[in-house]
């Protein structure tokens, strides 16, 4: 059993808890936002300057000058704050941001990680993901634990050009949740139907078994329908 | 009295000469002075370098169609950035990649008389290469040079005769930064405002960074309403 795109976000947001600033990045971690605890004041950050965005506008109250880091047009929650660039990238850098949430192309077992740039792309961006990388208090990488070729995901040594070195401190699969600890890579949840063994093997790096590893609980489906496991 | 209003966009970019640097404010559609965009293509000057967070054709489109860019200086140039994107796979345009906050960064430095920053990002990748490191507090950071521009072109909501600006929503992204960097500064304003109307305290850009204030309506390039059933 595996969890889907949005049980690796469901899963990543039982983990956040009030009074956190987290910035989403793109796939995956944006899907957080759906499934983050109403009852809990966690401010969502996005780099062109807002601390609070809410879900995306109905086209009737949309505004043309309200959008978040994928350029698409949002809301603000209340109490949110705006403001320009410079001030984003202080709260990004200067280690304000509490957790970012980020893709990955590969996360080596020291916490190296790369996630801007695939081998052989022509044009290169880079936007604000090594700032995140090198500034987040915590860096949460979600990703599919194997590329679609079945290659591992979490290596040795990143192959890819990197983003930020020694930063990922726990990584959110389909498969598993490992954490990045001063001395490995440390196993901590499964999906039902995989053994510790199943694991290592998908995983280019020496996994070390935490001592309550334990089965990932997440229900098949959310409360908006979207299925989480399959 | 003080008057720094232009009646025309043209008259803000008539001195924009070939091989200039100029920067244009904006992040996605928000913020980008799009009708001074259109004014320096009709204005024709070459060889430019723009210093911009990315390059999407909402934004920028007219200046790389009508090929008078020589250099990017950008974080982002997303893949919607279809007419920077064949300039620069043909090599008819270079592209100078900057992480985000290390642009926002230079900018200041630029706008803010200083020789540089000295940050963590980027240390260790490919885009230190060249670089000086300096290891301060057991912690390596690298050294980024100032970024000033012949010409800073930004977006606001209101502007005033003295240049004073006030943004709303998202707007103020990179046009507050860039409005320190340039030798000369344009502000393209959806309206302009009495001098006194912005509340003091409301004036997130001071006049004192302002050349020029040009009231224009939003250009319809940059007004890109979502899909049928885009939202949430």
């Amino acid at each position: 059993m595996m969890l889907t795109r949005d049980g690796i976000a469901w899963r990543i947001a039982r983990d956040l808890r009030e009074g956190q600033y987290v910035n989403l990045g793109v796939g995956i971690p944006v899907l957080v936002a759906n499934y983050l605890d109403p009852d809990q004041e966690i401010f969502l950050h996005s780099e062109n300057g807002i601390l609070g965005v809410g879900p995306k506008p109905k086209r009737e109250n949309l505004d043309l000058d309200l959008v978040s880091a994928g350029k698409g047009f949002c809301t603000l929650v209340s109490g949110a704050a705006i403001f320009d660039q410079q001030q984003s990238f202080i709260m990004m850098r200067g280690g304000h941001v509490t957790h970012a949430i980020l893709g990955a192309i590969e996360v080596a077992e020291n916490g190296d990680f790369a996630n801007w740039r695939v081998h052989g792309e022509a044009v290169p961006g880079v936007g604000g993901a090594m700032d995140l990388g090198v500034g987040a208090q915590n860096i949460f990488v979600a990703m599919s634990h194997v590329t679609n070729k079945g290659k591992p995901k979490i290596v040795k040594t990143c192959s890819a050009p990197l983003t930020a070195r020694r930063r990922v401190k726990r990584i959110y699969t389909d498969l598993a949740i490992v954490d990045v600890a001063d001395d490995g890579l440390v196993l901590r949840e499964v999906m039902p139907g995989n053994s510790t063994a199943d694991i290592q093997a998908k995983t280019g790096a020496p996994l070390k078994i935490a001592l309550d590893c334990r089965e990932m609980d997440v229900p098949e489906t959310a409360s908006n329908g979207a299925r989480l496991r399959q | 009295m003080i008057d720094k209003t232009l009646s025309s966009c043209a008259q803000a970019v008539a001195h924009v000469h070939d091989g200039a640097t100029v920067m244009f404010g904006g992040f996605g559609s928000v913020g980008v002075p799009g009708r001074l965009v259109d004014a320096l293509r009709d204005q024709g000057a070459r060889d430019l370098t723009i210093i911009s967070n990315g390059a999407s054709d909402a934004a920028l489109s007219p200046l790389f169609e009508a090929g008078r860019v020589k250099k990017l200086i950008a974080s982002f140039p997303s893949p919607t950035s279809h007419q920077f994107r064949a300039r620069y796979l043909n090599g008819e345009v270079q592209l100078e990649l900057v992480p985000q906050g290390t642009l926002v960064e230079r900018i200041r430095a630029g706008g803010s008389g200083l020789g540089g920053i000295y940050t963590p990002t980027g240390v260790g990748t490919e885009l230190a290469e060249g670089k000086e490191v300096r290891v301060i507090d057991g912690r390596e950071y690298l050294l980024e040079l100032p970024l000033k521009a012949d010409f800073a072109f930004v977006k606001a909501h209101l502007g005033d005769r003295l240049g004073n600006l006030m943004y709303r929503g998202t707007m103020r992204n990179f046009n507050m930064v860039m409005a320190t960097a340039g030798s000369v500064v344009a502000a393209e304003v959806e309206r302009i405002v009495p001098a006194g109307e912005i509340p003091p305290e409301q004036v997130h850009t001071p006049g004192i960074f302002i050349d020029h204030v040009v009231q224009a309506e939003r250009h319809p390039r940059l007004v890109e309403l979502p899909k049928e059933g885009a939202q949430a």
